[in-house]
């Protein structure tokens, strides 16, 4: 590690040593620590959207003259009436036609991707047990969620075994999710070993 | 207050102490902890491992800071195994914080193989609104991305010629921690059909099993656990691999407490009937 | 007019879009890639009015001592990357504005992710009792998530099955259900979006 690495490091060790004083309680490091990251991150991301975004899709269009792109940046410049007590109304213009392209661009997308390969999917390996165990799994948790009926009788032991294959899935998303949060302690762990380690072993 | 009771009712931060006193063990007493690997990993590497020199392959690195202690070693790896077979990337970041940590490691992985950006793989940089990218992309990246995140026309960069869309390439591999990995799904396999595998966060990695079942995605990498397999597979191991003993003993500690904390309430309930 | 006019569009647009999907010819993808395209400028703009609150804010707050530091703290951070990132090429790896980028932004995002480690093993003491069968099947299920994690011999294999088959059928049920349920959401949300019957997108007069 060079000195210069060190030094940078030793800025990212401090920084990292703050946010974890937050676990004793709540201090003026940890607030510090706080209010750095968010003007860095803002700072960060408007010089990543004026040089990569607004340079290469706004005035590099008007350099090469592609005139119909006047449309979207006077949409865009309307959004900045947002604000505005008295001329707000011209932002709903620029919003109407993102929410309208979007919407209908989502609906087929959506269809094919969330409804129909899903079914298709659970109906497809119907000649094998867990092909069975899918469709009675998938069938009863969706018979949980129709609250329109009390779940009594037959609807209601439908019902039940739709919320014990939910609990399962809920069960294994904690057991994953603990695996994912001890890997962010874990990051942080090694690089302030390796920290130190360069620091005092060299 | 019965032991059981003063146990349930403990401090929190005796439970903080005890986790921060194991994730320190194997920073100072390494040992190592074999992983076994899982097919829809296997069929990530396999994917990588069967193209051939000059093939070209998407790789969307689209998550932050938040998420690199678990998806870095998965763009390590990948990146790694990738120029060691001298494959084309095509590199796009669809999270804001995303493209200053792809643009060092690109930086640092790429000259350990002498890859150059615009010869060996094109950096696109970052847009907002990854559903609607997605789907420009699928029809053309120039639309898009008429430049590349360094200000190069990418008409211009030879790695780009004859590569129009996402349908040019062989196949899309995004590494994300959030929604992305959605709207790659959704919007990307779902309009375009292109083979898509997803490199994602633990926390995530159970609501994806159907995806794979489905067909949607060829292939997972679940979390850290998933970032460790594709290592020993690839055989290049960074911090993924470094993690797994640090993660059995955080994982025995706190099954430790579960049980404690289930003992404890049983016999409390057994005392209260009584 | 004011608002007429947007749901109309937002009725118009929306069926084209939707007729598009459906329409193969070279007309239709120009009409799909440039809709899309001019989503993504208007969305540049839209972005910056995020920055501009941030910092009305922080300004705002300059001016009441208690805050003054905190928001002075803020400020900084904001304009020393402004500043060493002015020029496109001063924004590649190992300049000043990437250095300031690794070294300060990515150890703090990090580091407040990780204090959910923490966090997470604090609930599972607290709140993984089996106190209802559901909850004692939540907590056998995740018990036995986490044991692959944990070497124990000749049961890792059948742990590793066990997980496998958890993951792959009952968990995978679930979330289907789950996914088919928010699918259907969206679809019916987009559709009241395009057809007008939800208009919370227009804001207040």
């Amino acid at each position: 590690m060079t000195t210069a690495e060190l030094w940078w490091n030793t800025l990212a060790a401090i920084l990292t040593l703050c946010v974890f004083s937050f676990l004793i309680k709540d201090n003026p490091f940890y607030k510090f620590a706080e209010r750095l990251v968010a003007g860095v991150a803002a700072g960060f991301w408007t010089m990543l959207l004026y040089h990569t975004n607004f340079y290469d899709k706004v005035v590099l269009t008007m350099q090469k003259q592609q005139w119909a792109y006047i449309i979207p940046i006077l949409l865009g410049l309307g959004m900045w009436t947002r604000f505005s007590k008295n001329y707000s109304w011209i932002s709903r213009y620029s919003i109407a036609f993102y929410i309208g392209i979007s919407t209908g661009v989502s609906v087929t997308v959506y269809m094919y991707t969330a409804i129909f390969k899903q079914i298709s999917a659970t109906i497809i390996p119907f000649d094998s047990v867990t092909g069975v165990l899918i469709i009675i799994g998938v069938l009863c948790s969706l018979f949980y969620f129709f609250f329109s009926k009390a779940h009594t009788g037959a609807f209601g032991l439908v019902s039940k075994i739709g919320i014990y294959t939910l609990m399962i899935g809920f069960g294994a998303g904690f057991g994953l999710t603990v695996m994912g949060r001890v890997a962010l302690l874990v990051q942080r762990v090694i690089f302030m070993r390796d920290y130190f380690v360069a620091l005092f072993g060299g | 207050m019965t032991f059981w009771e003063k146990l349930m009712n403990l401090d929190r931060r005796w439970i903080y102490l005890s986790i921060a006193i194991v994730v320190v063990i194997p920073a100072i007493f390494s040992f190592k902890v074999p992983v076994a690997t899982t097919p829809e990993v296997k069929k990530i590497f396999n994917f990588v491992d069967k193209m051939e020199p000059g093939d070209y392959f998407y790789l969307g690195i689209d998550y932050d800071p938040s998420a690199l202690a678990e998806l870095d070693p998965m763009t390590y790896a990948i990146l790694n195994h990738a120029f060691s077979k001298d494959l084309k990337i095509v590199i796009g970041c669809l999270s804001q914080f995303g493209v200053g940590m792809a643009e060092t490691r690109l930086a640092e992985i790429g000259a350990k193989y002498g890859k150059k950006s615009g010869m060996d793989y094109c950096f696109l940089g970052y847009r907002p609104y990854p559903a609607i990218c997605i789907l420009t992309m699928g029809v053309d990246f120039r639309v898009t991305f008429p430049l590349d995140y360094y200000g190069v026309p990418l008409d211009s960069l030879p790695v780009m010629q004859g590569i129009k869309n996402l349908m040019d390439v062989k196949g899309v591999i995004d590494i994300t921690a959030g929604n992305v990995a959605d709207f790659w799904i959704t919007y990307g396999n779902g309009r375009f059909g292109f083979p898509l595998a997803l490199g994602i966060t633990g926390v995530m990695s159970a609501d994806y099993y159907q995806y794979l079942q489905s067909g949607q995605i060829f292939g997972l990498i679940p979390g850290i656990k998933g970032a460790a397999e594709y290592e020993a597979l690839s055989g290049f191991e960074t911090t993924g691999m470094e993690s797994i003993p640090y993660q059995t003993l955080s994982h025995a500690v706190i099954l430790l407490f579960i049980i404690i904390s289930n003992i404890g309430y049983f016999a409390t309930r057994a005392r209260k009937g009584r | 007019m004011k608002k007429q006019i947007p749901i109309y569009f937002v009725l118009v647009s929306g069926i084209v879009m939707v007729i598009q999907y459906f329409v193969p010819s070279e007309e239709s993808e120009w009409l799909f890639t440039y809709a899309n395209d001019w989503v993504i400028v208007i969305g540049i703009f839209a972005l910056a009015l995020g920055i501009w609150a941030l910092l009305k804010t922080e300004f705002k707050k300059l001016k009441k001592p208690k805050e003054a530091f905190y928001a002075g703290t803020v400020l900084f951070g904001y304009f020393i990357m402004v500043l060493t990132g002015l020029k496109r090429e001063w924004r590649e790896a190992g300049t000043l504005h990437m250095d300031l980028f690794d070294n300060i932004l990515i150890p703090i995002q990090a580091t407040i992710f990780a204090l959910l480690a923490f966090y997470v093993a604090s609930a599972a003491y607290r709140a993984f009792r089996a106190r209802t069968v559901l909850a004692t099947i939540l907590l056998l299920t995740a018990f036995i998530v986490m044991l692959r994690l944990i070497p124990l011999g000749p049961f890792s294999a059948i742990n590793q099955t066990v997980v496998s088959w958890i993951l792959a059928v009952p968990n995978m049920a679930a979330k289907r259900a789950i996914t088919m349920g928010v699918g259907l959401g969206a679809i019916a949300t987009c559709i009241k979006i395009i057809l007008g019957i939800e208009r919370t997108y227009l804001g207040h007069d």
